[in-house]
């Protein structure tokens, strides 16, 4: 009899699902193995699901919303799969802002849930209320609230596939909580259709042939590499495409990695702190070729004298990116791996251009990125280079953004792709931290470095408990010159020394910072004794958190002063080898 | 110079508010926009006029508006044969004396006297705005009360002339 009525009533409980229910399969569905969550009020139905579904996937609670969301963005990074991340109504969701603006700009696919009051108060100012679809309508890909539970399976299939397809962006989906409390029996169709959104894979054979054309022609070709060859894995193609016909290579920030930084025909990164080489082979070029950039304004400095003799050709998936800032002779709209698959079909006879690739490399190796030892204060850039030489190159390293960051890009050479995790467009501040634990988290078996200023890691300092909680060995770097220094540079140079609230005179004392969240710390304030702190950094199996004293003044150079061309680049140094 | 637009959209909610958005953030200087739905259920058709300075502007425009998720066509149709009206609404002040007078402004203009009250009338016009401009310089002198225009809602003709100039996508 037992049996019996165990039987009865066992599928009549499998069928009944509530919507929390049904977003919890749905993830499962989407194959989503870590979750960046933060219950509150509207969300609890969706808690209690995912306490009953038995740990479908890890949940990773970080300190504030803020985390969540820079811990998705590093998780996307380096894994090219899309963040996901869980916040409550109101207060959860405004806390996301500055993250998912941060995926907008620099393109990651993030997907977003977030609670909301009932749709019966919808409206009303109810407790906890905010309007998500409108803040966040100006900084997603796309939203969607969902108010009727039969639509929720498939908007969130829908949402994952516009996140992570064509240029990749954040997606916000909004959940009333009483459709994730609502009972349904129901299964419900997932198809979805999108007409108004089919992005552009391939691309137009004719302007590849006038691409090619315009190859053949050339005799000062520089290609342009963004982290569009990142979200395309296009890495193998570029090399193959740059070695087959010798042309020197320039990234963006976003873009280093995505070709060798060791590779003979690397010039490095252009823009406002880029190489003299990679500069000067843009602003000599007569053919720029860009590969998934953006012609960010940190890229091009005055864009009249941006590539001024060059024909530019842009490849990129979104159509609206070409023509946006630099005006562009032959666009190609295309994923960047199918674009360079197509040119690589090809065989372009090419004029000569020996004696420019030549040139190019000369002023690579005159004019290296360059900075002063001391005997006493550790120059944070030999700080990185340490860092580098302790990982062989091989660690993914999150930033923060301002000088540290410039000087991570300098110094710490990338080699292969996926490793570089900064916040590019928006320069968000509190960035490194959390985005190392979303990279821990989808590289578990990498070494993942935080580089962070003094500044940007007090923004978001509260995550270290995260590193605690989950055992994640992420190493964090604070490049410690007591200012924020970026800006300090800038008041230094276009400021006349004014420091205007920009010198951090009463930091905290980050090593027992570090011990009261459970994680080893180290302080680090000569140059000497860098070597030894960096071995014990690196062979210390958890977390570890460095307060590494650098040099107050030092600036990054070399550096485009704002409204100025990249040929007029000041800090240049040449170097007799 | 004044661009004429037209999007269709799906109808989803938030779609006017993604592409006024969108417009505002972008610095575009929109002069009106229609919407209405269509003979097909779920889509919308709007129309823009927009004052630009540069075709570099227009194509970014038209691009940024066919990168929204629910935009499913976007035209413009500036250079295009087409067809556009606006609808205004003009209440002026009349006076028995004036009415007639009135009523012969208005009349070439096939504008229309909705309402008559001992002060004033509500007139109705349709037509291109440089009519609908041209009638109000003309009632301005009676005294304008109030008014209101629905913006210009506009459509190609059925046969276009040859050698139009298009602003496409050369993608």
């Amino acid at each position: 009899m037992k049996t019996k009525t165990e039987t009865h009533t066992q599928p009549v409980e499998q069928k009944l699902r509530t919507g929390a229910d049904l977003f919890i399969q749905s993830l499962v569905e989407e194959k989503v193995d870590t979750v960046f969550g933060y219950p509150g009020g509207a969300v609890l139905p969706i808690y209690d699901a995912l306490y009953r579904a038995e740990a479908p996937f890890q949940h990773i609670l970080c300190r504030h919303e803020q985390g969540l969301i820079h811990a998705a963005e590093g998780y996307a990074r380096v894994t090219g799969k899309p963040g996901v991340v869980i916040a409550t109504s109101g207060p959860g969701a405004t806390n996301l802002i500055t993250g998912i603006t941060d995926a907008m700009m620099d393109s990651l696919p993030v997907v977003v849930f977030t609670g909301q009051v009932s749709t019966a108060v919808i409206g009303s100012d109810a407790f906890q209320e905010a309007d998500v679809i409108g803040l966040t309508t100006p900084i997603t890909k796309h939203n969607y609230q969902v108010t009727d539970i039969k639509d929720l399976p498939r908007i969130i299939k829908a949402a994952f596939h516009i996140a992570s397809t064509g240029r990749p962006g954040p997606v916000v989906v909004d959940i009333p909580k009483n459709i994730a409390q609502e009972i349904t029996d129901q299964t419900f169709d997932t198809t979805f259709s999108l007409p108004g959104y089919q992005p552009t894979i391939k691309p137009n054979p004719l302007q590849i042939r006038r691409l090619a054309e315009a190859l053949a022609k050339a005799k000062r070709p520089v290609l342009l590499a963004g982290a569009g060859v990142h979200f395309a894995d296009a890495s193998e193609e570029l090399m193959a495409f740059a070695e087959k016909y010798e042309l020197p290579v320039t990234t963006t920030l976003l873009g280093l990695g995505s070709f060798p930084g060791g590779h003979e025909l690397a010039l490095g990164m252009g823009g406002m702190h880029g190489s003299y080489s990679a500069n000067m082979a843009i602003y000599e070029a007569d053919l720029l070729i860009n590969i998934g950039a953006r012609f960010d304004d940190r890229l091009t400095g005055a864009i009249q004298h941006f590539a001024p003799d060059a024909t530019v050709a842009h490849i990129d998936i979104d159509p609206a990116e070409i023509g946006k800032n630099i005006e562009t002779k032959i666009p190609v709209v295309a994923d960047a791996k199918e674009a360079l698959h197509g040119l690589l079909e090809i065989d372009i006879d090419c004029a000569d251009h020996s004696s420019w690739t030549a040139t190019a490399m000369d002023n690579k190796a005159h004019y290296p990125f360059w900075f002063e030892r001391s005997d006493d204060l550790i120059s944070p850039q030999w700080l990185i280079e340490s860092i580098y030489r302790e990982t062989d190159g091989h660690a993914i390293v999150t930033t923060d953004v301002g000088q540290h960051q410039m000087w991570a890009a300098q110094f710490y050479q990338f080699d292969k792709p996926h490793k570089w995790v900064t916040s590019g467009g928006l320069g968000t501040m509190g960035f490194g931290l959390p985005a190392a634990i979303g990279a821990q988290l989808g590289r578990p078996e990498e070494t993942v470095v935080a580089i962070v200023g003094d500044g940007g890691f007090q923004m978001t300092m509260q995550e270290m408990a995260v590193l605690k909680q989950y055992n994640l060995p992420v190493k964090v770097i604070i490049v410690n010159n007591e200012a924020l220094g970026m800006v300090r540079q800038w008041q230094e140079k276009f400021y006349e020394e004014r420091y205007s609230s920009s010198l951090m005179t009463e930091n905290p004392d980050f090593i027992k910072l570090a011990e009261g969240f459970g994680v080893k710390g180290i302080r680090v304030s000569k140059e000497m004794d860098v070597p030894r702190a960096i071995k014990e950094v690196f062979s210390h199996d958890g977390p570890v958190l460095v307060d590494a004293r650098v040099q107050k003044l030092d600036k990054v150079f070399p550096m485009v002063a704002p409204g100025k061309g990249n040929h007029e680049m000041i800090g240049v140094k040449r170097c007799e080898e | 110079m004044r661009r004429i637009i037209t999007a269709t959209v799906q109808n989803s909610s938030g779609v006017l508010n993604r592409i006024t958005g969108m417009l505002s953030k972008r610095a575009f200087n929109i002069e009106s926009i229609t919407v209405g739905t269509t003979e097909v259920e779920g889509i919308s058709k709007m129309t823009f006029v927009v004052e630009i300075s540069d075709t570099n502007k227009i194509e970014q425009l038209t691009k940024q508006l066919n990168k929204q998720i629910d935009v499913l066509k976007v035209n413009d149709i500036t250079d295009k044969a087409i067809v556009q009206r606006e609808l205004a609404l003009i209440k002026v002040t009349s006076t028995s004396a004036s009415r007639a007078e009135i009523q012969g402004v208005i009349e070439p203009f096939r504008a229309r006297v909705l309402d008559v009250s001992r002060d004033s009338l509500v007139i109705e016009v349709t037509g291109r705005p440089d009519k609908i401009e041209a009638l109000i310089d003309l009632l301005q002198p009676y005294g304008i009360k109030d008014m209101t225009r629905t913006g210009v809602t506009a459509f190609p003709r059925g046969k276009q002339p040859r050698q139009i100039q298009e602003f496409t996508m050369s993608i």
